[in-house]
């Protein structure tokens, strides 16, 4: 069975389509159960192209800011980047970047069980989405600038600035009412 | 042309790893006169790379990357071998192609760049082993410099494929006897200089790499006449000293005991009339240049 991508004003969880509004309590609700809330920004939003992406940077940065005040001891943000598509042979340094050739062995050495990609080019989002979902338990998420991707367990579409601090609006909205897992992914959440 | 195409976004700025930031604050990109005695100065183009220790092809690949005139506006294209170990640890636009493809890529690449770009001067180098350029792919290095393609190749030369263990290429000497080619060679050297030179390319050096001065000379030369004549070809010796018995510390007295007038990469230059006209005009421009900061100085003083 395939995954049917999002029409605009839509996302999908789970490859089932539903209002963005829901997706957005969804996201937040990943975020604030999981012991190691994690966003990977690529190079769309890392590097200052053009005025929208350093607005996307701040937007990123904002939602960080917010995932840190919302959780609970013991939980731990992370904001890791994708600064480029090497495959940075022969080593690359898992605590502070995240390769998307094998994106896997950053989840594992940081215990990441949720993460949201955003600004990563759609071939290189695929790649990466695939061999986390293939090898790791992590939650994926999607905020995809264009029409979604079906290989992460939840997808937006058309991402925006707007979009970003809407995910950041739910996030403190749902501020202690969800319960984080007590374990984390390498650990079999 | 600078840095201001590589500006990372202020609110992720703490999070990106120090050698990006590192790029950003002092690599050389646009500057104008940037060279070999940038290396040590500056941040190299260059990260770690997976090279054997000693191996004079990260020498080359420093030289070079520190020589290009351009290196924002510059596509490298790289074939297999040892080369492509290095490329992912590049700061330079990078292209890798099919083994002996190079140039092919790089002629399509180099003309929808022109089409792309038409104001703007975006400058191809070749760079890839002698097994890419002199066997596998050496129909397509031929037709491109037939076409006359304005772009670079240059060939590291080390005389055998290397990272496969040690067969014979056709640049090996006549009689090397290799780990993978125990009956030694029966064949002369490929004479891809010559080669080069009656194939159209309009600047042609065969040089080793013990020498960084002439590596950026050389570099600078072949890639400013590539942009504005058409084609080049640079061919560096770069040893594998692990296949010629040598250790980590002897690659540097290989280079030099082979360039010394009688042996087999003794300095050869070529410079078609057009490019040494070109080359005459740079020269002018940059005395120019020189005697106006100079008197810019003196009156400042």
């Amino acid at each position: 069975m395939g995954i049917c991508l999002p029409n605009p004003g839509e996302a999908h969880i789970n490859g089932v389509i539903v209002p963005e509004e829901k997706a957005y309590e969804e996201a937040a609700k990943q975020f604030l159960m999981a012991k190691v809330p994690t966003l990977f920004p690529g190079p769309l939003v890392l590097w200052a192209w053009n005025e929208k992406a350093a607005k996307k940077a701040t937007a990123i940065r904002h939602l960080y800011n917010t995932l840190k005040e919302c959780v609970q001891p013991g939980q731990t943000p992370m904001l890791i980047p994708m600064p480029d598509y090497r495959p940075k042979y022969p080593k690359i340094n898992p605590e502070v970047e995240i390769n998307p050739n094998h994106p896997n062995l950053t989840i594992w050495h940081n215990k990441i069980d949720c993460c949201m990609f955003i600004g990563v080019h759609c071939h290189q989002a695929n790649l990466s989405l695939k061999i986390i979902r293939g090898g790791t338990s992590c939650y994926t998420i999607a905020m995809c600038a264009q029409a979604g991707h079906e290989d992460a367990m939840l997808s937006f579409r058309d991402a925006s600035v707007e979009k970003i601090m809407k995910l950041a609006d739910a996030v403190k909205r749902l501020k202690g009412s969800v319960k984080p897992r007590l374990t984390s992914a390498k650990h079999g959440a | 042309m600078s840095k201001e195409r590589i500006k990372i976004s202020e609110d992720l700025y703490d999070i990106m790893p120090s050698d990006y930031q590192d790029l950003v604050k002092s690599a050389t990109y646009g500057k104008e006169d940037r060279g070999w005695k940038d290396i040590g100065n500056s941040k190299e183009l260059i990260e770690q790379h997976s090279l054997c220790a000693g191996c004079p092809e990260s020498m080359a690949f420093r030289y070079i990357l520190a020589s290009l005139p351009n290196p924002e506006d510059t596509v490298m294209v790289g074939s297999t071998g040892c080369t492509s170990l290095v490329f992912p640890m590049v700061a330079v636009h990078n292209i890798h192609s099919l083994f002996g493809n190079q140039n092919a890529i790089a002629s399509g690449l180099k003309r929808a760049l022109s089409v792309r770009f038409p104001g703007r001067t975006k400058d191809v180098v070749v760079l890839a082993g002698d097994g890419a350029t002199v066997d596998i792919g050496l129909d397509m290095t031929l037709q491109a410099w037939f076409r006359q393609e304005k772009f670079t190749t240059i060939c590291f030369d080390n005389e055998l494929y290397a990272n496969t263990g040690g067969q014979e290429s056709g640049l090996m000497q006549k009689g090397f006897v290799a780990k993978m080619a125990p009956v030694g060679k029966l064949f002369d050297k490929v004479r891809l200089p010559e080669i080069a030179r009656e194939s159209g390319c309009h600047y042609v050096v065969q040089c080793t790499v013990s020498k960084p001065s002439l590596i950026e000379k050389v570099v600078r030369n072949a890639v400013m006449i590539a942009r504005e004549i058409g084609p080049t070809y640079l061919q560096l010796y770069t040893p594998c000293i692990l296949e010629i018995g040598k250790n980590s510390m002897e690659g540097l007295q290989e280079m030099r005991d082979s360039e010394k007038p009688t042996e087999r990469f003794a300095y050869k230059e070529y410079i078609s009339e057009p490019a040494k006209q070109l080359l005459a005009e740079v020269a002018a421009k940059d005395k120019e240049k020189k005697a106006a900061a100079k008197q810019l100085a003196s009156q400042g003083a």
